[in-house]
């Protein structure tokens, strides 16, 4: 069982929360202007890091919003707690975000 | 190394069973091979074996980090199948199915093999009519599949808890009788000693740690026990594939997550087939030792851990009550975790890389080893020929570049 901190709720289990993936990918801007290689490297490519690796998650049954750690996906260990950023990467912003 | 049969086995009585060769020489690595493949699980030892067997390259070696069989061939839950749905995905688990059912014999060795049916339930309206599908795609595939109804079900698996009251009724459920259950690791140890007996090196304590290029080829690895050259280089390393493919220089559509099974105590008979069930998910058989073997889903995070967390357990505990109440008081003796490639669309990736000279055969996900055969056949036709097997053909690499995805979410019995 994961022990993750919520920015906002504190250490909750990891039953509460939904994993959201990889961090920092971005929809491109312009998909139509792409080639089905680049939209293919957006869309399907990870980069499923052995060690620290910064995700995304969601505390789907606590305040439902969405934030960023850093964990370690060798140890499970979770590294960092990026809170701070994490208001600014969790919120759709104009460049059409597909947070 | 001899043959196995009867007669050897009267020998080896006389002697107290004391002077049985080694099933396959522990290889050191030479300085070249004509092909190389990376992970000695059961998909490539199958590929050296059959290289060695089908095409007459015998200059082979297998590198294994660890030990052979010590990955998720060692820990899943032994599953063997091949009632998918698309016509795709069919054709390579039925192609599997039936070198399943000549492999004791072909590898001379005892694979155990248990064709003892594998029942997939329906629990609700939605999973009723996909497994009515899933049958009806089957038979116009030429495949083995039988719909059961509830009254059906009763006479064959007596032990399914089927009250009307229970949250999650069974309504019907398809049934492969071909389906069911074989040896793992006698599948790992079956696939060396033939492989080894033709002469493939099996090298293991071999850990890859970059790879030699010279332009657009691959020309050598690098390794804890030195560089190896090769011709043609094989990676077939399931959770670490994105690790190898950054090493090569190129991206994979592949996340790896971990996949937890479980055993209980043994007890007397009680279970003669297999039963998955999607809605409540769970899975479970009955090992001949009397454990039941049980498995579910993934856990959500992604990791190379070889372990998950306890939730996931915990679920599949409830879902095995759903429909065994009777095991209640049951305990679990062992629980282990795997570490599997999944794919988007939960299909393989069998086929070229990017990189001249370099194969790739990963994105087995949760199904690997119902697959092994399969996979180690149409792969190593794929690497000797330079071109795919026509059954690999579908599931190559750049399907996710030119939009043409096999879908086997849901569709393979199992949620993913």
């Amino acid at each position: 069982m994961l022990l993750i901190t919520c920015p906002w709720c504190g250490l909750r289990d990891e039953t509460e929360f939904h994993p959201g993936g990889e961090a920092g990918r971005v929809r491109p801007h312009a998909p139509d202007q792409l080639d089905d290689t680049q939209w293919a490297d957006f869309l399907f490519m990870r980069r499923n890091e052995k060690g620290l690796r910064s995700e995304r998650w969601l505390h789907a049954a606590g305040c439902r919003r969405w934030f960023v750690i850093t964990r370690d996906t060798i140890t499970h260990e979770i590294i960092a707690d990026d809170s701070d950023s994490l208001g600014a990467s969790a919120l759709r912003s104009d460049n059409g975000g597909a947070q | 190394m001899g043959h196995y049969s009867i007669v050897e086995l009267a020998r080896g009585a006389l002697n107290g069973h004391r002077n049985w060769d080694r099933a396959w020489r522990d290889a050191t690595p030479r300085d070249h091979y004509q092909v190389v493949i990376i992970g000695g699980g059961g998909h490539g030892l199958a590929t050296a074996h059959y290289l060695a067997k089908n095409h007459g390259i015998t200059n082979v070696a297998v590198l294994e980090k660890g030990w052979i069989g010590g990955g998720n061939t060692g820990r899943n839950t032994t599953i063997v199948r091949s009632n998918y749905l698309w016509d795709e995905s069919a054709a390579i688990y039925e192609h599997s199915l039936k070198l399943w059912e000549g492999l004791s014999r072909d590898l001379n060795y005892n694979v155990m093999l248990s064709q003892r049916g594998v029942l997939t339930l329906a629990h609700n309206l939605s999973d009723v009519r996909a497994g009515m599908r899933r049958h009806n795609a089957l038979l116009l595939n030429g495949i083995e599949s039988e719909w059961l109804t509830r009254e059906q079900i009763a006479d064959y698996c007596p032990v399914l808890n089927l009250s009307r009251t229970v949250r999650y009724p069974v309504l019907g459920a398809t049934l492969q009788r071909r389906a069911g259950t074989a040896r793992h690791d006698a599948v790992a140890w079956g696939y060396a000693r033939a492989a080894s007996g033709l002469g493939v090196d099996i090298v293991q304590k071999c850990e890859v740690t970059g790879f030699r290029r010279e332009g657009s080829r691959v020309t050598a690895i690098e390794t804890t026990r030195g560089a190896i050259r090769a011709d043609k280089i094989g990676i077939v390393v399931a959770g670490n594939s994105t690790v190898l493919a950054d090493m090569a220089g190129f991206r994979l559509p592949i996340e790896s997550h971990p996949l937890q099974a479980l055993v209980s105590e043994p007890i007397k008979p009680v279970l003669d087939c297999v039963v998955m069930s999607n809605a409540v998910h769970v899975y479970v058989s009955q090992s001949d030792k009397g454990e039941l073997v049980l498995g579910a889903g993934i856990d959500g995070y992604t990791s190379y851990a070889q372990r998950g967390s306890f939730p996931i357990i915990e679920h599949q505990m409830g879902a095995l009550l759903e429909l065994f109440p009777r095991f209640s008081r049951l305990r679990m003796l062992r629980h282990w975790g795997g570490v599997v490639d999944v794919c988007p669309d939960a299909s393989p990736i069998i086929g070229k890389t990017p990189v001249e000279n370099l194969f790739i055969n990963a994105g087995w996900g949760t199904g690997g080893f119902k697959a092994t055969p399969g996979s180690g056949h149409v792969f190593a036709h794929t690497i000797a020929t330079g071109v795919p097997h026509p059954l690999a053909a579908p599931f190559a690499l750049d399907r996710f570049v030119d939009g043409k995805l096999i879908d086997e979410h849901g569709a393979a019995g199992v949620a993913h």
